[in-house]
This record gives structure tokens, C-alpha cells and sequence, in this order.
């Protein structure tokens, strides 16, 4: 059925859940470089931002300051729209992810009203996050090649070709795990994980797709070109790396929808593995408290979950060392996606066997 | 006029005018993102059917991942309007020729189809699962073809690209040297 009726009401409510949303995720990602320096400073045993407000606290909001504040610079061989249009791609990709994302579970008013913690649930959901994420590289690519600079061009070259190499797998491994719940909609998948343990089993997705969870977990590294894999970045061979001509609020977007796309992707990483907004014991929770309580509840647990995961991303980075660009192809090419196929068959055959008993 | 008919009407108009700017702009690049809004807009003509599988994969695979490919061979190559090389007069006259003869082949193809008027309220055919269905036992023979066709692809890609082997091995020992 097509529906499109205008609803004025409906708007409101999405818009405002959009609006949240939008904000919240750029604090965490604000809050996310902060961590980041955190993080480095605690495992190389150094102190840390600690000058601005307690703990350093107000750090972000200084370095955003500055970089307001910085000279605006073009280059003049720069083509100069593209060149512009770059970082806003970049930022327009890395927000749009999260309008799929089931927060919470609906919450029903007294008054018998649906009220959904999601902006769209469309029935091909992780597709659209793929399709967001399969754009994300024009930012990247488009803005390397206006800047005019050979290391520019090259880290752009590389950005791109790594993200489409290491997608293959990701869409890949995620078949295994769709094969399982049978269904696209990021909804519906949070769903089937409902609390933690039925008929004998976990229900998370993790404990069902461990081999499918390591692979996807990999090339979201690659994908958001985070460490061991951040070879667009490389400094000792690129100078910088896309982003080399970019000043002031444009380097900024750069910077900052990376930490956007960070926390999205663990969100999504939570979401589709390690069941979304729900947690042991769920059932009982919900009968003692509020029904906004709980759902509020069910937000900070998802919330907690992506934080896990940023910690982990961020203790990964300060650990390894960078791969080898031959290196990482070899990786995304000839171990991770003939495993994400090993993994598909082998999950299939188990469906199979047990459909037949 | 319904919202439907707003959407259609913008959509049609932005894809028009998109693919327009593709052939008429001097720059390689500019061409291609002109093509990538046109591939949108033909996803929202997706949606709008109610096609939302169609729709995304005609993102992920040309808008995400073919059109890059295209954008990486012109960045490569670095090709601007001014070292674009002048075509000759014969070149010219071939490219008209051919491509009349594409148009007339399109124009006669869409002569002899018999219009179907979509009912916009009760399309539930491309959603993902009744697609699949129908994939997967209607056409499962020309589906499966088509990937053979897309390994043949791949595999005389790979041909092209690799590099020649000498077969003299005196050759190779002194390449080594």
C-alpha cells in the first residue's frame, strides 16, 4: 500500500525525534574527540587534555572554537564548488545513517497514540544504511581531487578503493546473519533479539553469527578508515591525507563526520549484534517501571552499548600498527571475503539442517 | 493535485534536466555528478512505485559503487575541458549515425510496448519478498544466467588487466639481472 497523506501532527513528532537525534549524535561525536585524547593519553600513560573546564571537559568546544576562528583558505587551482560541496557531503552522509535506527521501543500514550523512537522504518533498512554508507566516499573522493595536490589525489584514490573493497565483505557477511532473521528491517531484527536468553539460547545476534561479527567488525574499521586501517590518513606517506588543503570549519566537517560515522556505525554494530535497545531481564523491567522510564532506559542501554564499542574502537587504534596498503588488499580481498562466504554456506547448511527436522 | 503527482511531475523534471547537464557539460567531472542525480532521481521514481528494494540497489550499485569506478578513472587520467582532444568531421558524422540508429531502435521499442497503467494503490510487487519470490522460481533461469554473464565479465576483465607474460626465459632471467 502507498500512503502519502500529510500529517501535520506526524511531522511535528518526527521532527522533532529528527532534531533530537541530529543533536545528540553530534554531542557524543563532540564528546568523542575528547575520549579519543582520553583514551591515547590513559594507554600511553600521560595525563590528557585537563586545561579547559574540569577533566578537560570543555576541550571540544575550544577546538571547534578555533577552528571557526581559523583563516578560510581556497586554493587557487582548486575547482572551487567541488571543493566546497566536499566536506558537506562528507557530514550530509554521516548524519543521514541514523534515521533507520530503532531507539527504543514504541511507546504507547494513555490515549491509545503510537509513538515510534524511529524516524523511518522502511522495510529494507540495513540496505539504506548500505546505500548512505556507499556514498559517504564522494565526500572524501570529490574533495581530494579539487584540492589540486598530488597526496590529495592519492589518499582520496586510496580512500575510495578501500571502502569499495572492504564493503564487499561487510554486505557479505551481513547475507549470513540476514539469512537468519529473515528480514531487511533494522526494526524487525531488534525484534527477534528481544531480551537475552529464550528457548535455551542467547538471543543476541552475536552469539549466533560470531565468525559473521568479526568480519563485519573489521571492515567497519576499514570503512571508517580508523586505525589499523586508516592508510588515507597516513602521515608518513601522504602528509595528511584528503583533507590536506582544507582549513579552517572545512577540515572541521572532515574531522568531525568521522567521529559521527564512528558513533553511528556502533550504534548500528549494536543494533544488528548485540540486540539493539534490549537487555537481560527486559520483561521484568518493564512491568515495575513507567512506560516512558522504560523506554528512556531502553535509549541509555543502546546509548551504553555504542559507547562500549567506541572505547573498543578507540583501544584498537592505540594498539596496532597501520597495515601496509598491499597489506590491507590482501586482507579485504583474499581472507575476509572468502571467509564471509565460508560463513554464509556454513549458516545456510544450518538452516537447512534445521528446517528439515 | 495530489502529492503523488507533485512528486512524479519534480522527479521527472529533475531527472530530465540532470541527464541533460550529463551530455552538456564541458567538464568530465561535473558529468558524473550530474549522472549520480539522475540515478536519484530515478530511486525516487522507485519509491514512488513503491519499489523501495529497486530503489536502493540502484543506489549501492551505480551511484555507489559504479559511478566511483567512473570517477576514478577520470581523476586517473585527470581529464579537463581543455586537453579534451577536437574530434574530426568523420568522427563526428559516425557518432551522430550510431546514435540515431540507438534512438530510432528506442524510439520503435517503446512504440510497440503496450502501456500498462500502473494502480498506484495496491503495487506490492516490489517489495523485497515478493521479488525474491518471483527471482527465484519464475526467472530463476535467466537470473542465473545473467551471473554467469557477470563472471565471464569479471574473468575477461581480469585477462585484460594482467600484465604480459614473456614467454622467452631469457628474457626473464635478465629482467632479474
Amino acid at each position: 500500500m502507498l500512503l502519502l497523506q500529510i500529517d501535520t501532527a506526524l511531522i511535528i513528532e518526527k521532527a522533532l525525534l529528527i532534531i533530537t537525534i541530529l543533536l545528540g549524535s553530534l554531542g557524543i561525536a563532540m564528546y568523542a574527540t575528547w575520549g579519543e585524547r582520553k583514551v591515547a593519553a590513559i594507554m600511553q600513560d600521560r595525563i590528557g587534555p585537563n586545561r579547559a573546564g574540569p577533566f578537560g571537559l570543555f576541550q571540544p568546544l575550544a577546538d571547534g572554537m578555533k577552528l571557526f576562528f581559523k583563516e578560510e583558505i581556497i586554493p587557487d587551482g582548486s575547482t572551487r564548488f567541488i571543493f566546497i560541496l566536499g566536506p558537506c557531503l562528507a557530514m550530509l552522509t554521516a548524519t543521514m545513517t541514523s534515521a533507520v535506527i530503532p531507539w527504543a521501543p514504541d511507546f504507547v500514550t494513555p490515549g491509545g497514540h503510537v509513538f515510534s523512537f524511529q524516524v523511518a522504518d522502511i522495510n529494507i533498512g540495513i540496505l539504506f544504511v548500505f546505500g548512505v554508507v556507499s556514498l559517504g566516499v564522494y565526500g572524501v573522493m570529490l574533495g581530494g581531487w579539487a584540492s589540486n595536490n598530488k597526496f590529495s589525489l592519492l589518499s582520496s584514490i586510496r580512500a575510495a578503493s578501500q571502502a569499495i573493497s572492504y564493503e564487499l565483505a561487510m554486505g557479505i557477511s551481513l547475507i549470513a546473519l540476514l539469512m537468519m532473521t529473515g528480514s531487511l528491517s533494522l526494526r524487525e531484527i531488534v525484534a527477534q533479539q528481544h531480551g537475552f536468553w529464550s528457548d535455551g539460547y542467547f538471543t543476541w545476534n552475536f552469539f549466533k553469527q560470531p565468525l559473521g561479527f568479526i568480519i563485519f567488525l573489521t571492515c567497519s574499521f576499514a570503512e571508517l578508515n580508523r586505525a589499523p586501517f586508516d592508510l588515507p590518513e597516513c602521515e608518513s606517506e601522504l602528509n595528511m591525507g584528503y583533507h590536506q588543503e582544507y582549513s579552517s570549519m572545512k577540515l572541521g566537517f572532515y574531522l568531525f563526520s568521522e567521529y559521527i560515522n564512528l558513533f553511528v556505525s556502533s550504534v548500528i554494530l549494536s543494533t544488528l549484534f548485540f540486540g539493539g535497545y534490549n537487555f537481560p531481564f527486559m520483561d521484568q523491567v518493564a512491568g515495575m517501571v513507567h512506560p516512558l522510564l522504560f523506554s528512556l532506559i531502553c535509549v541509555m542501554v543502546l546509548l551504553t552499548k555504542a559507547v562500549m564499542i567506541i572505547l573498543f574502537v578507540m583501544a584498537v587504534r592505540w594498539t596496532l600498527p597501520r597495515f601496509r596498503y598491499d597489506q590491507l588488499m590482501k586482507l579485504g580481498w583474499k581472507s575476509l571475503i572468502p571467509l564471509a562466504l565460508f560463513n554464509m554456506l556454513v549458516t545456510g547448511a544450518v538452516i537447512l539442517w534445521t528446517m528439515k527436522k | 493535485m495530489e502529492i503523488y503527482d507533485i512528486l512524479f511531475w519534480v522527479l521527472s523534471a529533475v531527472a530530465v534536466s540532470c541527464a541533460l547537464g550529463v551530455i552538456l557539460s564541458r567538464n568530465p567531472v561535473n558529468s558524473v555528478m550530474f549522472l549520480i542525480l539522475t540515478f536519484f532521481a530515478i530511486s525516487g521514481h522507485y519509491i514512488l512505485m513503491n519499489v523501495q528494494f529497486l530503489a536502493i540497489v540502484n543506489v549501492i550499485v551505480y551511484a555507489g559503487a559504479i559511478m566511483v569506478l567512473f570517477l576514478f578513472v577520470i581523476m586517473l587520467m585527470n581529464l579537463n575541458a581543455d586537453v579534451e582532444p577536437q574530434k574530426g568531421q568523420l568522427v563526428q558524422l559516425a557518432g551522430v549515425i550510431s546514435g540515431g540508429i540507438l534512438f530510432l531502435v528506442i524510439l520503435a521499442g517503446i512504440k510497440s510496448a503496450k502501456p500498462e497503467i500502473m494502480d498506484k494503490a495496491s503495487t506490492d510487487i516490489g517489495l523485497i519478498s515478493n521479488l525474491g519470490k518471483v527471482l527465484f522460481t519464475k526467472y530463476v533461469l535467466p537470473f542465473e544466467i545473467s551471473s554467469v554473464l557477470f563472471l565471464s565479465a569479471m574473468i575477461g576483465a581480469i585477462v585484460i588487466g594482467k600484465k604480459e607474460e614473456t614467454k622467452d626465459p631469457d628474457a626473464k632471467a635478465e629482467r632479474v639481472n
